[in-house]
């Protein structure tokens, strides 16, 4: 039962950046329907904007998950304004390789700014861990949790509540419907993937003093982050939610009671099984029609 | 259209007398190293050791009247890299001897090619038990098998307190940490000690809490775990997040200096196997080759920790240069023969190979020493 109630709750913290990093990316599928192979660099990019404030110009780090939200924000707009609005979205092999360069682009200048060595990010939580009965966790990692969570009900306000969120669900329903009732779709583009990019950076950002930051981190977390938009159904934010836990809670018992060895792989099995049964993914009722 | 063609002319004429300019009077090493990607940490600081070398031997006047050239490739933290850089180095730099490839997995990648190409191989880091045993007779290894790591350690043993009774492993996922593993539970069988879970973790990952939880209601008071820098740092910050009973010890000579700046809570403390302690270089074999090692280290502002991964580049570059001297000639087939009659005085100790693996096509392995160090609170509290 001990070992149970670790597992849970170590799902539950990862679960909550998994669902971060799912939403970012699936946003862009579901309204774009652009693959966005770099949204594992902007998670990247916020990791080391946190770093490079943290570190280098002492910045608090609350105060650089502000920056990271910033400045994925900033980058996501400007790949969308310099690239993606010169290419037709329809074709999708185009928009594929170019979201493969960029990728490849990122991580290179990533690694050239700041060097092959991973770093490491101080917060100031303490070192000790927090004891509940068996269950011992960092304060980093609850901090982590509750700001995930946080960000999660504000990004669900913002597309449920506000005028901005009605135009993106209007674009993600009908685009040319959407455009004749007066809603400005490039304008949405570019909000949406500059939206999606400033949630993967913050992702980064909050992991970053949890893990290492390095120029490849962007490869697993772009992994996870398909891994869970197919869970949850391609373009359903309330699915990349519920993938993201899905997904931690699969990995975090599969390592712990089966084998560690295939942690990575029981997520896949699933998708596996999902996409051969449910395609539409698991949280889906029926198949969205584009 | 004009001036674009000027341009490349210009640009070809330049890369043309810039790569003369390098190969003209000078012997090349090439070297083969993770400077990017999972153990990217390491890989630089052995990347660096070799280039420290390389300097000092150029200012004493290089060999054979000569300077040495030393081509660095990243392969990436990737067994398939490792590959191309290989290729790359000896298609392309024909280089007559490389230094390489860091993990286990990546020097077995490359050693059919090795082969292949006949260029003699210095291994300056993996472990794994599969690599002289293979019957390679171009390999020529000075850091310690699993083997001897576990053995040199099965000589520790006593001198643990509370004493170890039952034991757990945390190993990464390839041919080093899986042997590494092996070889340990062999000595633990030996001495009566109970092994009772291992658990494998991706070379990639990041999160290893799953892992961790695993192992903490396991028993055991000790949890060995076998991974580079960057898993080890997480691997014994994680463990301290969650109150993992068990006494850590690392294998493999990498150690988590990211720890010394950002120590876990207090009191938390971890041992480690290391082949070079850079806090006691007096007590080392050669204490004036380890004084010019640390002092050249510290002259280029490397950071003080890497000591203790960089004098495997350092040591591997003296050995190639050795043999060098001895064939008289910067040849594959001559470098091949000079190694067996090489002995060198390095930082972890007196380099020579002994054979090892089949008859006819023997590898050659050094018999390298092996240091315990331990530390507590960001400080290292002992080192014998």
């Amino acid at each position: 039962m001990d070992q149970f109630l670790q597992h849970f709750v170590n799902a539950m913290i990862m679960g909550s950046t998994y669902a971060l990093l799912g939403i970012g990316l699936t946003l862009v599928f579901g309204i774009m329907r652009v693959v966005n192979f770099s949204h594992g660099e902007l998670y990247a990019l916020g990791a080391y904007t946190a770093y490079g404030f943290v570190a280098l110009l002492e910045l608090n780090y609350f105060n650089t998950l502000f920056m990271a939200i910033v400045v994925g924000f900033l980058a996501g707009w400007l790949i969308e304004f310099v690239l993606l609005r010169r290419c037709k979205l329809e074709q999708i092999d185009e928009v594929m390789l170019l979201m493969i360069g960029v990728m490849i682009v990122m991580q290179n200048t990533q690694l050239w700014v700041w060097g092959g060595v991973a770093k490491v990010v101080q917060t100031p939580f303490a070192q000790e861990p927090l004891v509940f009965g068996a269950v011992s966790v960092s304060p980093t990692r609850v901090f982590v949790f509750f700001a995930a969570m946080f960000l999660l009900t504000l990004f669900y306000f913002l597309i449920e509540k506000s005028r901005l969120g009605m135009a993106m669900r209007a674009t993600f329903q009908d685009k040319d419907a959407a455009q004749i009732v007066g809603v400005n779709v490039k304008r949405i583009y570019t909000v949406t993937f500059a939206l999606g990019s400033s949630m993967a950076a913050v992702t980064g950002a909050l992991l970053a003093p949890v893990f290492l930051v390095a120029p490849t981190m962007g490869d697993l977390a772009s992994l996870k982050a398909f891994a869970i938009v197919i869970l949850g159904g391609l373009g359903n934010l309330v699915g990349a939610a519920m993938g993201g836990f899905v997904l931690a809670m699969l990995e975090e018992f599969g390592a712990g009671y089966i084998s560690t060895a295939y942690r990575d792989a029981f997520g896949f099995l699933v998708i596996l099984v999902v996409l051969l049964f449910r395609p539409q993914g698991m949280f889906a009722s029926k198949e969205r029609v584009g | 259209m004009i001036k674009n063609h000027w341009i490349k002319t210009a640009l070809a004429a330049s890369l043309v007398t810039a790569s003369v300019a390098a190969s003209a009077d000078s012997i090349k090493i090439g070297m083969t190293q993770p400077l990017t990607g999972a153990v990217a940490a390491s890989g630089t600081y052995v990347a660096n050791g070799a280039k420290l070398a390389v300097e000092q031997i150029n200012a004493k006047g290089g060999v054979l009247g000569q300077q040495i050239e030393l081509i660095l490739e990243d392969n990436k933290s990737n067994p398939r890299e490792a590959v191309n850089s290989v290729e790359k180095l000896v298609l392309r730099d024909k280089v007559p001897v490389i230094i390489g490839a860091w993990s286990s997995t990546f020097t077995l990648a490359i050693m059919p090619k090795i082969e292949e190409y006949g260029v003699p191989l210095i291994v300056e880091t993996s472990s794994s038990s599969k690599i002289t045993t293979q019957g390679n007779a171009w390999v020529f290894r000075i850091s310690p098998t699993s083997e001897m790591e576990a053995i040199a350690f099965a000589k520790k043993l006593k001198t643990f307190d509370p004493p170890i009774k039952q034991v757990d492993f945390l190993s990464v996922n390839n041919d080093w940490g899986l042997g590494a593993a092996n070889e340990f539970k062999k000595i633990f069988a030996d001495n009566g000690i109970k092994v009772n879970q291992i658990e494998t973790v991706a070379p990639d990952a990041t999160d290893l809490s799953a892992q961790l939880a695993a192992v903490k209601g396991s028993g055991s008071d000790t949890l060995i775990v076998t991974s580079g820098v960057e898993q080890l740092t997480l691997a014994i910050r994680q463990a301290a997040e969650q109150r993992l009973p068990q006494r850590i010890i690392t294998t493999g000579g990498s150690f988590p200096e990211q720890l010394i700046a950002n120590p876990g809570p207090k009191g938390y403390t971890s041992t480690h196997l290391l082949f070079f302690s850079p806090w006691t270089p007096e007590a080392a074999i050669n204490p004036v080759v380890a004084k010019n090692y640390m002092d050249g280290w510290k002259e280029k502002d490397y950071p003080f920790p890497g000591l203790t991964e960089g004098f495997r580049g350092y040591d591997a570059v003296l050995t190639a240069v050795e043999a060098i001297k001895l064939a008289g000639k910067a040849e594959p087939e001559a470098i091949k023969e000079a190694l067996w009659k090489t002995a060198v005085n390095g930082v972890n100790g007196d380099i020579a190979f002994i054979k090892s693996g089949p008859a006819g096509k023997e590898s050659g392995q050094n018999v390298p020493n092996i240091y315990v160090v331990q530390l507590k609170d960001g400080v290292v509290s002992s080192a014998e």
